[in-house]
C-alpha cells in the first residue's frame, strides 16, 4: 500500500535498530515515555521493542482518551441514556469502558438505552436531524485531535437551528497531562519513573503544533521528539532522543515534519477557542484532579451543553482497588505488574480502562505481547535469528 | 358476461407487493407465496413431494450436518446478497468436514412490509447458487413477524453431507510441525460489506468472495495428502479461526506476516477504517492445516482451482502450552495474533 508500506519497511527498521544499538551507550539506560496511545499501539503491534537494545526502555504514557476517562463521566452518559431517554452517540471504544454498578455503555444499551456508535460528529448530527422528536447527545471524548470536530458540530447545529442536539464534553489537554507527569513525585522526587525524554504526539501535534512542547524542553530539561504513528517514525524518534540525551541537549525536535508545523492548524485552534473554554479542574483516571486540564463548552453555547441542559452533577467514583491503571498511566507500573492483569481483567471483561481501548497499555500488551511474560521453552534465540 | 377465467388466482405482485402477516399465517396467501416463489425457484424432486419434510434416499457413509443463520446487513452487497451467502455458508460448513454436501433446508424469517420484489431477487439468487453447487434446497419454512421485529429477511440454512471412508478432518488434529495454508486473499467479504455500509468507493471496488468451496475441497481430498484441519475463516477472520484450531489441538502457531495474502485495496480500506484484515470475515476462503511434507502438493492443487489461485503458505504449527498464535511482523518484530475482542463488524453474514 503506497504511502503506508514505506513507513513499515522491515529492512529500514533493521538499519535503524542497528544505528540505535551503536549510538545508545552501554554504560547507561534510556527511558523514554511515548505519551500517545497511538504510539503504544504501534510499538506493540509491530514489535518495535523487539528491535531495541535492552538498555532502551519505553514507558507507556496516559495519552489514550478512553483510558483517562473516569468512571463518573461514563456514569453521567449512562444516566442520560437510561433516565433521560436520550439517543446517546459516541465513538466505538467508549462503549466498553467499565462504569459504576457493573455497567458500561454497551451493557446500558442491552438494558434498553438507545446508545449508538458513530464514526464522526457528522453522524451524530445526522441522527439528530433524522429524529427531531428525540433528544440526541454526543458523548465527546479525546485530546486535541477530536476537539475540532466537536466544535464544528456545535457550530453547525447552531447554524442549522438544531434544537435536539447537545454534547457531553470530556475533551482533555495534552500539555496539562505532560506537566502533571513531570511534576509528579515519582518523577521529581523519588525517581521511580526515570524519564529521559518524550515521544511527542502525532495527531495532536498536527492541531496544536510543536510550540507547546518547548516549555517542557526548557523548563524541565526533557527532550521531546514529535513522531508519526508508523513504526519507522517511532524508531527514528527513539534514535533522535538517544542522540539528544548523549549530547546533553533538551530540545523539541520534529520527526513528523510531513504533517506537523510549529504553529499547528490555526483554523482548528480558532474553532476550538470559539466554542470551548478551559475547565478549572477535571478528573483524569489515574492522574486524579488536574487543574486546567480539560475544556468545557462556553456559556454562549449553553443550549448545546448536555451538562447544563440536563443539570448533571459529577460524582467521582473510585477505581477498583486491585486495578493498577492509575500507576500504569503514570508510568510507575507496567501492565504485567498488576495482579488482575490477564486474569480478572481481560479485553473481554475489562476492570480498568487501560484494558479497554486498543491504545491502552494493558490491552496492547495483552493483545500483542503477553507471550513475553512466559518463559518460552523453545530455543527462542536461534529461531529469532532464522 | 363474466370474463374471468375459472380458478383464476391473481399472481403475486412482485413489482409493488409487500410481505404481509398473511404470508406467514399458514393460509392461502402463504401457500401462494410458497408455490409461486419458493417452489418455482428451488424446483426439485424432493421439494415437489409437497410434504412437511423431505424424504431422502439412503447415503453411503457418515453424515455431516451443519446449520448457519444469516442476518447480514445490507442484504445486497458487491459480489452477492444474503441469498447466495446463505447457500455458500452452509455448503462450506459441511464441506470443511471433508463431506460432499447433498441437501439443504432453508428457513426464512420475513419482516412485514418487506418488498416481494426484493424477496424474489434473494430467493432467485439462492436458487442459482444451489443449482450451481449441485446441492438442492429440499425443504423449508417461512415465518412473518410484525414490522420492526426483524430487519427485512433472516435466512437459516441447514446442510447435510456425506463423508467418504478414510477422511478425518477435525480442529483437534493440528500437530507441531504442520504447515498452515490459506486459499487466497483475506478480508474481501467483510470489507465489501463495510464499503457498502460506509458508502466508501475505491478505484477498484471491493467485491465479496462469497463462494461454495466444496469443489476446491474435493480437489484437495483427491490429492490424497495428509490433511489435518480445514476451516472457512468467516466471522472473526483468519485470526479467530487459527486461535480456535490452536486451542482445540492444544498447540501454538507462528505466522509470517509478509506471506499472508491481502488485496491492496482491502488493506487500504482496513487502514482507513482502523480494522485489521486478519480479523475481517471471508466467505469463500479456506484455511488448511496439513503435514509439512504435503504443503507444496496442496498449494499446487489449490492454485489450479479458480478459487485457490492466490493460495499461500502462511505459517507453521508449533508446540506452545499457552496456545498462542504468534506472528513475525514484516517490520521485524513479533507479536500475538489474539482472539477477536468484542465485535469488530456486527451482522457481517
Amino acid at each position: 500500500m503506497k504511502y503506508v508500506d514505506e513507513f513499515r519497511d522491515g529492512d529500514v527498521a533493521k538499519g535503524l535498530a542497528a544505528a540505535i544499538a551503536v549510538e545508545a551507550k552501554r554504560a547507561r539506560n534510556y527511558s523514554f515515555m511515548e505519551f500517545c496511545g497511538g504510539h503504544t499501539h504501534a510499538i506493540s503491534r509491530y514489535g518495535v521493542s523487539d528491535l531495541l537494545p535492552v538498555n532502551v526502555r519505553m514507558i507507556h504514557g496516559p495519552g489514550c482518551p478512553v483510558c483517562v476517562l473516569p468512571i463518573g463521566r461514563i456514569d453521567l452518559a449512562i444516566r442520560l441514556a437510561l433516565d433521560h431517554g436520550v439517543i446517546l452517540t459516541t465513538y466505538g471504544d467508549t462503549l466498553r469502558v467499565p462504569a459504576s454498578g457493573g455497567l458500561s455503555l454497551l451493557k446500558a444499551k442491552a438494558r434498553g438505552g438507545d446508545i449508538r456508535m458513530v464514526y464522526s460528529t457528522a453522524d451524530a448530527l445526522k441522527i439528530a436531524r433524522e429524529h427531531p422528536q428525540r433528544e440526541v447527545v454526543f458523548l465527546a471524548i479525546g485530546f486535541e485531535t477530536t476537539t475540532p470536530p466537536t466544535a464544528l458540530a456545535i457550530l453547525q447545529a447552531r447554524q442549522e437551528g438544531l434544537k435536539n442536539f447537545s454534547v457531553l464534553c470530556n475533551h482533555v489537554l495534552t500539555p496539562s497531562a505532560i506537566t502533571h507527569i513531570l511534576e509528579s513525585p515519582e518523577v521529581r522526587q523519588y525517581g521511580t519513573v526515570p524519564l529521559d525524554g518524550f515521544i511527542g504526539p502525532a495527531h495532536v501535534s498536527t492541531v496544536i503544533g510543536s510550540r507547546p512542547y518547548e516549555h517542557f524542553a526548557e523548563e524541565y530539561r526533557k527532550p521531546v521528539v514529535i513522531a508519526g504513528f508508523e513504526p519507522l517514525d517511532v524508531m527514528q524518534a527513539i534514535r533522535m532522543l538517544v542522540r539528544q540525551v548523549n549530547e546533553g541537549r533538551a530540545e523539541v525536535e520534529n520527526e513528523f515534519s510531513r504533517a506537523v508545523t510549529r504553529d499547528g492548524n490555526l483554523k482548528a485552534q480558532r474553532l476550538v477557542s470559539e466554542v470551548f473554554e478551559l475547565r478549572r479542574s477535571f478528573e483524569w483516571r489515574g492522574l486524579g484532579e488536574v487543574p486546567y486540564s480539560a475544556l468545557q463548552i462556553r456559556p454562549r453555547f449553553a443550549e448545546f451543553d448536555a451538562e447544563r441542559r440536563y443539570t448533571l452533577t459529577y460524582l467521582p467514583v473510585p477505581d477498583n482497588r486491585a486495578c493498577e491503571c492509575g500507576a500504569i498511566l503514570r508510568g510507575v507500573k507496567k501492565p504485567q505488574d498488576c495482579k488482575i492483569f490477564g486474569t480478572v481483567c481481560t479485553p473481554e471483561n475489562p476492570m480498568g480502562s487501560c484494558m479497554v481501548s486498543s491504545e491502552g497499555a494493558c490491552a496492547a500488551h495483552y493483545t500483542y505481547g503477553r507471550y513475553k511474560d512466559f518463559v518460552v521453552k523453545m530455543p527462542a534465540r536461534r529461531e529469532a535469528a532464522a | 358476461m363474466n370474463t374471468l377465467r375459472k380458478n383464476y388466482v391473481r399472481p403475486l405482485d412482485f413489482k409493488h407487493g409487500r410481505v404481509d402477516m398473511s404470508h406467514g399465517s399458514g393460509g392461502r396467501a402463504m401457500a401462494q407465496l410458497i408455490e409461486e416463489l419458493f417452489a418455482t425457484a428451488f424446483a426439485n424432486e424432493y421439494l415437489a413431494q409437497g410434504n412437511d419434510g423431505a424424504l431422502l434416499p439412503p447415503s453411503a457413509g457418515r453424515l455431516v450436518m451443519a446449520t448457519d443463520a444469516h442476518v447480514v446487513s445490507p442484504l445486497f452487497f458487491p459480489g452477492g446478497d444474503i441469498g447466495c451467502l446463505s447457500i455458500h455458508g452452509t455448503i462450506n460448513d459441511v464441506a470443511v468436514m471433508g463431506a460432499q454436501p447433498l441437501w439443504i433446508a432453508a428457513s426464512f424469517i420475513l419482516e412485514e412490509g418487506f418488498p416481494l420484489g426484493e424477496l424474489k431477487r434473494i430467493v432467485d439468487s439462492m436458487a442459482a447458487a444451489a443449482r450451481e453447487a449441485g446441492v438442492p434446497v429440499v425443504t423449508g419454512d417461512t415465518k412473518v413477524v410484525e414490522q420492526g421485529n426483524a430487519d427485512g429477511v433472516f435466512i437459516t440454512t441447514t446442510g447435510v453431507g456425506v463423508v467418504s471412508e478414510g477422511v478425518l478432518l477435525s480442529g483437534d488434529r493440528a500437530r507441531p510441525g504442520d504447515a498452515i495454508l490459506v486459499s487466497g486473499t483475506l478480508g474481501d467479504h467483510g470489507m465489501a460489506i463495510m464499503s457498502k455500509r460506509e458508502n466508501l468507493s475505491f478505484d477498484a471496488p471491493i467485491v465479496s468472495d462469497t463462494a461454495a468451496l466444496h469443489g476446491l475441497i474435493a480437489a484437495l481430498l483427491a490429492t490424497g495428502a495428509d490433511l489435518r484441519v480445514l476451516r472457512d475463516p468467516t466471522r472473526g477472520g483468519l485470526a479467530t479461526t487459527l486461535n480456535e484450531i490452536a486451542r482445540q489441538s492444544g498447540v501454538g502457531m507462528l505466522l509470517e506476516e509478509s506471506a499472508i495474502p491481502v488485496k491492496p485495496v482491502v488493506a487500504a480500506a482496513c487502514e482507513f477504517l482502523g480494522l485489521d484484515p486478519l480479523y475481517v470475515a471471508n466467505e469463500g476462503k479456506l484455511v488448511v492445516v496439513c503435514g509439512a511434507g504435503d504443503s507444496e502438493r496442496l498449494l499446487a492443487a489449490m492454485r489450479k482451482h479458480p478459487l485457490g489461485r492466490d493460495a499461500a503458505m502462511i505459517g507453521t504449527v508449533r508446540e506452545d502450552a499457552h496456545h498462542f498464535v504468534q506472528m513475525k511482523t514484516s517490520f521485524g518484530g513479533r507479536r500475538i495474533v489474539d482472539w477477536l475482542t468484542g465485535e469488530q463488524l456486527p451482522r457481517i453474514c
